[in-house]
């Protein structure tokens, strides 16, 4: 059968729209902290959110894979869907989309078990070993991708919580990379790590842009101007600006944006 | 700012270094003496405890020591086997009546043996030194074995209570003028018995293993069955709160919206664990016993009982740690797309399971030194004779149970059960500490891991 949009949508791969966002409102409790927020993050492109403190960055960055709803007071209204699926349709198992849109938190959660356990772990659950070799192979390879294997490869036994922070952050982005998820939220992952190791994450974001769409939160102008593609400005829980990085950054349109790039709000 | 405060022109705030100002003096010296007011209160603390220890020890140690006396016994065919056919039904005929004068006429025996002295010239006249539950105690040993009739076989025998007494120190002589059961004559033989070591003192195995005795007895009486009582109740207790409690306080702490009813819920768990034990006695009185049927005095039902108060206690202590575990260790398991149960259990629940063992040990120790609400069901006052005869009547026969036990010898007459209720609350204590130990080392094997 031949479809034709679909074709012609393919055809420009850069800009396949891999989660797109419309009209979202979340709510704690009475308190509005993400107003009518329109957003399409693209797929194999870094997303950066940027803006100021209690801005609502961490918010809509949890509504993308239904982190939100372990919040019992957070209600999230309006249209998120991936790949053209609404991911907050009754039908959906929150369980297997986060399996798809992997998430690195802003403080370094290890599990309180071996950093072999902490990468495996993912992976045992959903099943995507056969054997002992196949899962041996998987925790390699994401530890090698999170830039920390040459770091733990001696001491894979060793408790994960063992390692310092930065240590600790590569190793939950190797926990993420494992499952092998098409999106990766990362809520300011960087914010725990030294110059080196900030260079080391920065490029596996930039490697992993070659599979998967990457939304990473930031405040570091820099980082988000390295790293990312297109950029979205939160204020006050509104969508201020989206667009590419460059035009943002070098052209903004809206004044708040120009101001908090150049360091007058925040 | 910088600039001028190290800039020496500027006069210096703060004075010296090397002597501390009013102020920090001031500070310092209230510091200390809250240091102090601790250190006296831990002092306190430590020397009430040194008494309690020492009172309970002093006064229950005697209870693992008992009197026996070790006499040959000719077993008097002509007495116990009139038929000679050794028929144990036959034999069974003839009660421990039959068997008393054989046993007074063997001490006074031994006593002629030993050529001792004494104005007590008639076999009757021992029976004041022996326990009452001499002639049972042989009469059970020839039944078992029926070929000993016609020999001479030694028995090692209960002393009775007083002589016990003497030996201890709690019966005086002076004491002696006002009692009836027993004279200072008694008391001359008993030293000379001792002296030929056919009295003597003995590790008091009895007590810890073997049944109440009736309140004329007190040298007979054991713990052994109304421990098995409390274990028979603990396992009731254990197998039900727990799995029951921490069901309850995974759900209501992981899996439960938070609206008015969980609230609700909650309000009335910490009211429950705040209910007067013998409520809970009087419930289990009404449901179990009125309603449902359950037999009297069973462990099952006061390990009902006890489990209904145990709850609470479990399921506050297992969601206080359920709630410690970092909420970043919930987000991290599901960020990667385990379900909620899956973080639980793989994650949250290891986490937390030494609170819960801990929490879960505390609240069976409660239960096992609680006697208000087994006064309800019908064990206190039991008398604890009968040891269970398998595992199903461990828990539906009647029985006592350590606390309850110790409770009904404290208030029998005999001085003598004094001694035994100290005893008891020594044994007590030592399966309450057994636990927390127990407590602790699980508690380290499950940090270790991590
Ligand atoms: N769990 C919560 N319950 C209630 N209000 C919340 C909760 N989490 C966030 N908020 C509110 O939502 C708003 C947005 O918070 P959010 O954490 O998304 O900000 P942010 O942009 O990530 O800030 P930061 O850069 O400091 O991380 C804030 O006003 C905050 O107070
Ligand atoms: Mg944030």
């Amino acid at each position: 059968m031949y479809d034709a949009p679909l074709f012609t949508e393919r055809d420009v791969t850069a800009n396949t729209i891999k989660i797109g966002a419309r009209g979202v409102q979340v709510f704690y409790g009475d308190t509005h902290a993400i107003r009518d927020v329109d957003v399409d993050i693209e797929d194999k492109t870094v997303t950066a959110f940027i803006g100021p403190s209690g801005c609502g960055k961490s918010t809509f960055l949890r509504t993308l894979n239904r982190m939100n709803d372990t919040i019992d007071i957070c209600r999230v209204e309006g249209d998120i869907r991936l790949d053209g699926e609404d991911i907050y349709d009754k039908r959906v198992d929150p369980v297997q989309l986060r399996a798809k849109v992997g998430m690195v938190f802003q403080k370094p959660n290890p599990f309180p078990k071996s950093i072999y356990d902490n990468v495996a772990y993912g992976p045992r659950i959903h099943g995507l070993a056969k054997n002992k070799a196949e899962l041996d192979e998987i925790v390699e390879k994401a530890l090698r991708r999170g830039a920390i294997w040459d770091e733990v490869k001696d001491r894979l036994t060793a408790p994960g919580t063992g390692l310092s922070g930065g240590q600790q952050q590569r190793l939950c982005i190797a926990r993420a990379i494992a499952t092998e998820p098409e999106v990766l939220l990362m809520d300011e992952p960087c914010s725990a790590l030294d110059p080196i190791a900030t260079a080391q994450v920065e490029e596996l974001i930039d490697e992993l842009r070659q599979n998967y769409s990457v939304v990473i939160v930031t405040h570091s102008m820099q980082q988000a101007a390295r790293v990312s593609q297109k950029t979205a400005f939160f204020h006050l829980g509104n969508l201020v600006e989206f667009g590419e990085t460059a035009q943002i950054f070098t052209n903004p349109e809206d004044p708040r944006t120009e101001s908090y790039i150049t360091g007058r709000i925040g | 700012m910088t600039d001028a405060s190290i800039n020496p022109a500027v006069p210096k705030r703060h004075g010296s270094l090397m002597s501390a100002d009013a102020r920090t003096a001031k500070r310092n010296a209230a510091e200390k003496r809250f240091q102090m007011y601790g250190m006296a209160a831990i002092g306190a603390g430590l020397f009430f405890l040194v008494v309690l220890i020492g009172a309970i020890l002093s006064s229950g140690i005697g209870a693992f020591q008992q009197t026996f006396i070790t006499v040959p016994v000719y077993l008097d065919e002509a007495k116990l086997d009139k038929k000679g056919n050794r028929d144990p039904a036959e034999m069974a005929k003839v009660s421990t009546f039959g068997y008393n004068p054989l046993i007074q006429k063997a001490v006074l025996a031994a006593v002629e043996e030993a050529g001792i002295e004494t104005p007590l010239k008639k076999s009757k006249n021992m029976k004041a030194l022996l326990s009452a539950s001499a002639a049972a105690q042989v009469r059970d040993v020839v039944l078992a074995n029926p070929d000993m009739v016609g020999q001479t076989v030694e028995f090692r025998m209960l002393a009775s209570s007083r002589v016990d007494g003497y030996l201890k120190g709690r019966v005086q002589r002076e004491d002696v003028a006002r009692d009836k059961n027993i004279d200072a004559e008694h008391l001359d033989l008993t030293d000379a018995l001792r002296e030929a070591g056919i009295v003597s003192k003995g590790f008091n195995a009895g007590f810890i293993f073997g049944a109440d005795a009736s309140e004329s007895r007190p040298e007979q009486a054991g713990l052994g069955v109304s421990m098995l009582g409390s274990f028979f109740m603990m396992i009731v207790v254990l197998v039900l709160s727990l799995p029951i409690g921490v069901a309850a306080s995974i759900y209501l702490e992981e899996f439960a919206p938070q609206n008015r009813w969980t609230d609700l819920i909650e309000v009335n768990i910490a009211n429950l664990a705040a209910v007067p034990s013998i409520v809970f006695g009087i419930l289990g009185l009404a449901v179990f016993i009125q309603f449902a049927h359950l037999p009297q005095s069973a462990p099952l039902v006061g390990g009902l009982v006890l489990t209904l108060m145990t709850l609470p206690t479990i399921i506050i202590s297992t969601r206080a740690s359920l709630k410690a575990v970092p909420p970043s260790i919930r987000d991290a398991a599901l960020g990667i797309g385990a379900s909620k149960m899956q973080a639980t259990f793989h994650h949250v629940l290891p986490l937390a399971m030494p609170g819960i063992l801990t929490g879960t040990i505390i609240g069976l120790a409660q239960a096992l030194g609680e006697t208000a609400p087994l006064l309800l069901i019908g064990m206190v006052g039991y008398i604890a004779t009968n040891v269970p005869d398998g595992i199903a009547a461990g828990f539906l026969s009647p029985n006592s149970a350590m606390p309850a036990q110790i409770y009904e010898w404290a208030k029998r007459a005999d001085p003598a059960y004094y001694e035994r209720a100290w005893g008891g609350i020594i044994i007590l204590l030592v399966f309450l500490l057994t636990m927390n130990l127990i407590a602790i080392i699980l508690r380290r094997r499950f940090e270790r891991r991590w």
